[in-house]
């Protein structure tokens, strides 16, 4: 079973192939529970029937369509759910005992939180997917071309890869799925709390700060203007809504440079 | 003790302010059952989290097939297979699926993964339950494949933590041959258990833990013998307790136990008391007894007097 290649390479190849194992896990329960991926999938649906229609009904967006104002706002939600799926499983195989299996085994210390988070990004591209089929019914259409298009898709993908190291980390430090189960709802108001469904102009002095600095709102009105979508803000600014390609790159980065290496130490240091 | 696959000395381990072991010693010869046994708190636990990689010692060190369990961490995780009282395998996934993807996971090929899962569920009895999810699996099922998973690389000492806890008494017995089956191919067992019986059935050698330290080894009946053989009696009038009591306490030298409003119990010195002798005491005493009755301890009583607890009360 062990090979007498170097340790090294020996090591970066389990840490790939690991992590594609720990992919295929996911997608196998997928498989095995297809209740959990139809809902997972039919959330975003509605959720563009729900809020493009009930709030479209009565809200007007400054130059638009309030579905095309929405459907940002709504990938930006979805893009968010990540740490939330991710934490939830984390949490449950720290607690019933998986965790601890995978760490008395001889596999790379990595692959774990890489293939939770690399399955994670697998869920998200079709849940995306579907927002894409639903939005188009709904009269949602990006307006730049291509390039754009594809950028604003981009950013998506990896601000939501970020964010599910967040929930990588949350999940090894609740270890506890009840409690994984009892934070789930908290996404919303954090969603909420932003530019996603309304303009933040209306807002009081000292929430608009919180949901201009949001980085929900940066993602959203970063792919407002890359899909040439209304509810591009103006005035006085601050500023991840006056730079929010920037702001979603940097938030990126930063969650990453924070999470990866405290989710790391936590996976192999936990219980030590 | 000739050839120990696992030594480990001097083993130390806080959490906070509390010392869940205080120099643990402990030494397991090849291809035999060591039960560990303690009261919940007594740091069986620790003591199988750091053995098995999971944890490291503050203090102390332990090698298994020769590897250091922090130092050579790796080699050790290749040699060791862990089954916890938590059944550790995907609800979600098919138990044929569990072991390919914990097969993959060690580092079989992928046909290598498939045939190792189907000849583990063969012979331990799961091929029919193999292509349903976990989640509908019956307690002792899971359990069984929580064992079979940690057996996929066929490990030289395998860790069974509190193996069939909340089991009923069938899948019990199901698991303890699973687990004699591994022990005749060869496998050197580490069972911590709650369980006497399970001690007594299955493990060569016992070692008692009590507050992080080793307070007694020795085989089942070696324990057994270090507290003298049992005087259970009981009497056909509940009323004569206290005289029956009185009779007991002056045979033995040791108050005897009330194990029911007619029955009492009492651990006898070594050797020496007859039967006969017993009942001609009684019957002086005029006390009428419809069972009087010698036996060597069980593990429960030796385990309780070790741990310096009550006497258990059955």
């Amino acid at each position: 079973m062990t090979t007498l290649s170097p340790p090294l390479t020996r090591h970066l190849r389990w840490t790939f192939t690991d992590g594609l194992t720990l992919v295929g896990r996911e997608l196998g329960r997928l498989r095995h529970d297809p209740g959990e991926l139809i809902a997972a999938l039919i959330f975003p649906a509605v959720m563009v029937v729900l809020f493009g229609y009930v709030f479209g009904s009565a809200i007007q967006v400054p130059g638009g369509d309030y579905r095309e104002y929405l459907m940002p706002g709504l990938f930006s939600m979805v893009t968010f759910s990540a740490w939330l799926g991710v934490m939830t499983r984390t949490a449950t195989d720290a607690s019933r005992g998986v965790m601890d299996r995978f760490r008395s085994m001889p596999m790379a210390r990595l692959a774990v939180p890489f293939g939770q988070t690399g399955a994670d990004l697998l869920t998200g591209l079709l849940m995306l997917a579907i927002m894409v089929g639903a939005g188009l019914l709904v009269g949602w259409q990006p307006h730049l071309g291509l390039i754009p298009t594809a950028q604003a898709f981009l950013l998506m993908i990896v601000l939501r890869y970020a964010l599910s190291w967040v929930g990588v980390y949350v999940g090894l430090a609740v270890k506890n799925e009840q409690v994984a189960d009892a934070m789930v709802p908290l996404g919303l108001p954090f969603t909420m709390l932003s530019n996603a469904f309304v303009p933040t102009g209306g807002m009081p002095g000292w929430l608009r700060f919180l949901a201009d600095w949001n980085p929900v709102s940066a993602l959203t009105a970063a792919s407002r203007e890359l899909f040439g979508n209304p509810g591009a803000p103006s005035g006085n600014l601050a500023w991840p809504l006056a730079h929010p390609v920037a702001a979603v790159l940097l938030w990126s980065a930063a969650l990453l440079a924070v999470f990866v290496p405290l989710s790391l130490r936590a996976y192999t240091r936990r219980g030590r | 003790m000739a050839d120990p696959i696992m030594v480990a000395e001097g083993l130390h381990k806080s959490f906070g302010d509390t010392h869940a072991l205080r120099g643990l010693d402990l030494s397991v010869p090849r291809g035999t059952v060591c039960g560990v046994l303690g009261p919940n708190g007594a740091g069986k636990t620790t003591a199988v989290r750091i053995l098995a990689t999971l944890s490291d010692p503050d203090a102390g060190h332990a090698r298994i097939a020769g590897y250091d369990v922090v130092r050579d961490a790796g080699q050790v995780r290749a040699r060791i297979g862990l089954a916890g009282q938590y059944a550790a395998v995907d609800d979600k996934l098919t138990g044929r699926g569990n072991l390919r993807m914990f097969g993959r996971l060690y580092h079989l090929s992928r046909r290598e993964a498939h045939r190792r899962a189907d000849e583990l569920l063969e012979r331990f009895g799961l091929m029919d339950a193999a292509d349903r999810q976990v989640a509908g699996y019956s307690g002792g099922m899971r359990r069984r494949l929580d064992l079979i998973t940690s057996l996929i690389l066929r490990p030289e000492v395998l860790f069974l933590d509190e193996p069939t806890t909340g089991l009923d008494p069938r899948s019990r017995g199901e698991i303890w041959n699973s687990v004699r089956e591994l022990v005749a191919d060869g496998t050197t067992v580490l069972l911590t258990t709650q369980y006497l019986d399970e001690a007594d059935q299955l493990a060569d050698d016992i070692t008692v833990i009590d507050q992080g330290k080793v307070i007694a080894t020795g085989t089942p009946d070696e324990l057994k013998a270090t507290i003298g053989d049992r005087l259970d009696v009981v009497l056909e009038d509940p009323a004569a307790l206290p005289p029956a009591a009185t009779v007991l306490n002056a045979l033995a030298g040791a108050e005897p136990a009330t194990t029911g409003a007619d029955r009492l119990s009492v651990a006898l010195p070594g050797g020496g008391l007859r039967l006969a002798d017993i009942v001609r005491a009684l019957d002086r005493a005029g006390v009428a007894a419809a069972d009087v009755r010698l036996r060597r301890p069980t593990l429960d009583e030796v385990f309780l007097r070790l741990t310096d607890r009550k006497e258990s009360v059955r």
